[in-house]
């Protein structure tokens, strides 16, 4: 990988420059939580902190609009009336700059599902194509990090184009993917020299800092030999509040609903964030809820990430380790915890 | 899979049938006729059928691949859109995204007696697998239905019904929970719980039974089919879950790893026993 540098001037200046023709998000303080947010006069991009949301947004919007319609009356037969509808793809190139790996590395768990041999997305796929990820690698770690764990790492590349590592004065910067390379061609960055001998010791002393990784590859077995045991995802779900702030920030959750908004005989269908911890989720019309207690409805969130997915997806956690649905949780919830527990009380059940 | 899986095709209802109080039939036909031409479907796939302005529901497509001249659709009253859908009249527009899910598997069946018990609208999926083989007829062996509600009047496709029990070559057993005055004079008409009646019709166990009603029924049908001797890789059923996508994304569906919208609504009850216990 070539690796150049940026200086933290020119960076404001590459910005602007690709806001031209990308709709650029960038990390900004928004009273007092990070988020990410059009580029715009006045915003200055937050970088010194690991952002609050993640950046799926960009792509997988909180809301969108999947169609139009329209109702027509027939004149000859007022009665009835024939329906017009419109899909709406979405068009627009967009920039995400300045997402965590983890971040980014969300994206990747969205793409097995949405774009597959099977299925492909046309929303998420358009956005996805149209969307770059400028990825900034970590320099200090929280307590609430474990991406070493599933798989990632403060300086991993999955889901960027470009990864920026923090240097004296400003950035090195490394293509990851070919058009992350074009990016690089810009004359805003210099040749790297030996800011990239000093970029491979930032990202290596991160890493350290991380310590050794706890190995989750046995999660699948573990859970599901615990899948009935009540009282013990009673006791995780003890302080959840159903609140679904973990999974509407998580980068990896994808959980929607689909409804219409009616403005009088046109409207649209709308896509929109749900979340698997609310009790609505899975209501069925005769009454009965498969999940009707938090405790089920975490067993599954957790189980989603650390079992089915990555059985269905090649032991691919779906989990990017970023710890914002620890940090976030008003209960302190933490999955870590959980898949540790339900690993050594699977080992227990089945050694007895 | 077509190119946007979310979008529908537009349809216009040719023809409503009203079957019970809370259930109507709705047969349809695309607008676009080689959209309607290019249609195919197996027994036991499902669509999502749309009123804009209110949203979309999933129904089984409960006419049979061997009769293309429309798709049909029986709807229960339940909620919001079910309503809506009960409004409408011929000559209206409906939006469908189908087909969708897995189908029950007709080519295994061959030469096999197939024992079917449907209970409510839980006869509609069972509907469009009964007619396919009446249609290949010799290719099945026996074939027998016990089709149980809650009371004579809840009892949906009465014009299906009265072909069956002309017909020599399926056998019809009826049941309802609640009989009225003139219930139980023929021979076919019997009363109680369809577990029940399953066990006293008692029959033969080394073919296929299918089964489709509400969970409850379900599950007690499935004890009884045990106790019969049906084999468990033989019962079949097809599940019911909350959906919204209906196509393995939104997430809404799962047991376990499998969504019931891709990787059913037809399960075979040795499946099932392989699944977490979350029904
Ligand atoms: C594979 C499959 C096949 C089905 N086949 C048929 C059929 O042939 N005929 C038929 O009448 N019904 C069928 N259903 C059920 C039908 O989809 C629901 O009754 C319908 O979606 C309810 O929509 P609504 O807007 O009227 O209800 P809402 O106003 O949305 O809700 C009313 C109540 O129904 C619940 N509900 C909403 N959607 C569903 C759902 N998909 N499944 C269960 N409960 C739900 C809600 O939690 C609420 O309690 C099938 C469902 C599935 C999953
Ligand atoms: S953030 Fe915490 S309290 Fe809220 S739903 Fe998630 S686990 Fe429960
Ligand atoms: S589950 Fe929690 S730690 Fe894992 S990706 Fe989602 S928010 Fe981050
Ligand atoms: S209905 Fe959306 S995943 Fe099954």
């Amino acid at each position: 990988m070539a690796c150049k540098f940026i200086s933290n001037e020119d960076i404001t200046l590459w910005l602007e420059a690709l806001a031209k023709d990308h709709v650029v998000f960038v990390p900004v303080d928004d009273c007092g939580s990070v988020t990410f947010r059009p580029l715009a006069e006045g915003r200055k991009p937050v970088l010194d902190r690991v952002p609050v949301r993640s950046p799926k947004e960009a792509v997988f919007p909180q809301n969108e609009t999947l169609l139009l319609y329209k109702y027509e009356k027939d004149l000859e037969d007022p009665e009835h009336s024939t329906v017009r509808i419109k899909e709406t793809l979405p068009k627009e190139r967009a920039v995400v700059f300045g997402t965590r790996p983890c971040g980014a590395r969300g994206m990747t768990v969205f793409d097995r599902v949405f774009d597959n041999e099977r299925i492909r997305d046309p929303y998420y796929a358009t956005r996805r194509e149209n969307t770059l990820f400028i990825t900034l690698a970590c320099n200090k770690v929280e307590s609430t990090c474990f991406c070493h764990e599933v798989g990632s790492g403060p300086a991993d590349t999955a889901g960027s184009d470009v990864l920026l590592t923090p240097v004296q004065g400003g950035y090195t910067a490394e293509a990851v993917t070919e058009r992350g390379g074009q990016m690089l061609e810009a004359s805003v960055f210099a040749d790297g020299g030996n800011k990239c001998a000093e970029a491979e010791e930032v990202k290596k002393a991160t890493r350290e800092m991380l310590g050794e990784a706890h190995d989750y590859s046995d999660a699948p077995e573990k859970l599901l030999a615990v899948f009935d045991d009540d009282e013990f995802w009673e006791e995780q779900a003890a302080g959840c509040i159903s609140c679904g702030a973990c999974t509407y920030l998580c980068p990896t959750c994808y959980c929607f609903n689909i409804t219409d908004e009616a403005t009088g005989t046109t409207g649209k269908r709308l896509r929109t964030w749900d979340t698997c911890m609310s009790f609505q989720y899975t209501l069925e019309g005769s009454g009965h809820n498969p999940r009707s207690t938090k405790a089920k409805r975490l067993k599954n969130r957790v189980n989603h990430k650390f079992s089915y997915y990555p059985d269905t997806y090649e032991k691919n956690i779906a989990c990017c380790g970023c710890g914002r649905c620890i940090k976030s949780c008003p209960a302190s919830v933490d999955i870590r915890a959980i898949v540790k527990a339900a690993q050594a009380r699977g080992a227990k059940k089945e050694s007895k | 899979m077509k190119a946007n899986p979310v979008l529908p095709d537009m349809a216009t209802i040719m023809e409503v049938v009203e079957e019970t109080s809370n259930i109507k039939t709705f047969r349809v036909r695309f607008n676009d006729e080689n959209v309607m031409k290019n249609f195919t479907f197996e027994p036991g796939q499902v669509g999502q059928l749309s009123v804009f302005g209110i949203g979309e529901s999933t129904f089984v497509i409960n006419s049979s691949p061997t009769r293309m001249d429309y798709l049909q659709f029986s709807v229960m009253r339940v909620g919001e859109v079910t309503s809506r859908i009960h409004q409408l009249k011929v000559g209206d527009s409906v939006g469908v995204r189908a087909p969708l899910g897995n189908a029950f598997p007709t080519e295994e069946m061959k030469g096999q007696d197939v024992t079917f018990i449907g209970g409510g609208i839980g006869m509609a999926p069972l509907r469009t697998l009964l007619v396919y083989m009446l249609d290949n007829r010799d290719d099945y062996g026996k074939i027998t239905l016990l089709y149980g509600a809650r009371s004579p009047q809840d009892l949906s496709y009465q014009e299906d019904i009265a072909e069956w029990i002309e017909r020599d070559d399926i056998d019809v057993v009826l049941t309802v929970d609640n009989p009225d005055e003139e219930w139980g004079k023929k021979p076919y008409e019997k009363a109680g719980l369809i577990p029940n009646v399953l066990k006293e019709i008692n029959p033969d166990n080394k073919g296929y039974a299918v089964t489709c009603g509400p969970p409850i029924m379900i599950k007690f049908t499935l004890m009884a089919l045990n106790e019969l001797g049906f084999k468990d890789d033989k019962i079949l059923t097809t599940l019911e879950k909350r959906m919204k996508c209906g196509v393995g994304l939104c997430g809404r569906c799962n047991i376990g790893d499998k969504y019931v919208c891709v990787d059913g609504p037809v399960f075979k009850y040795s499946e099932l026993q392989e699944l977490p216990n979350e029904l």
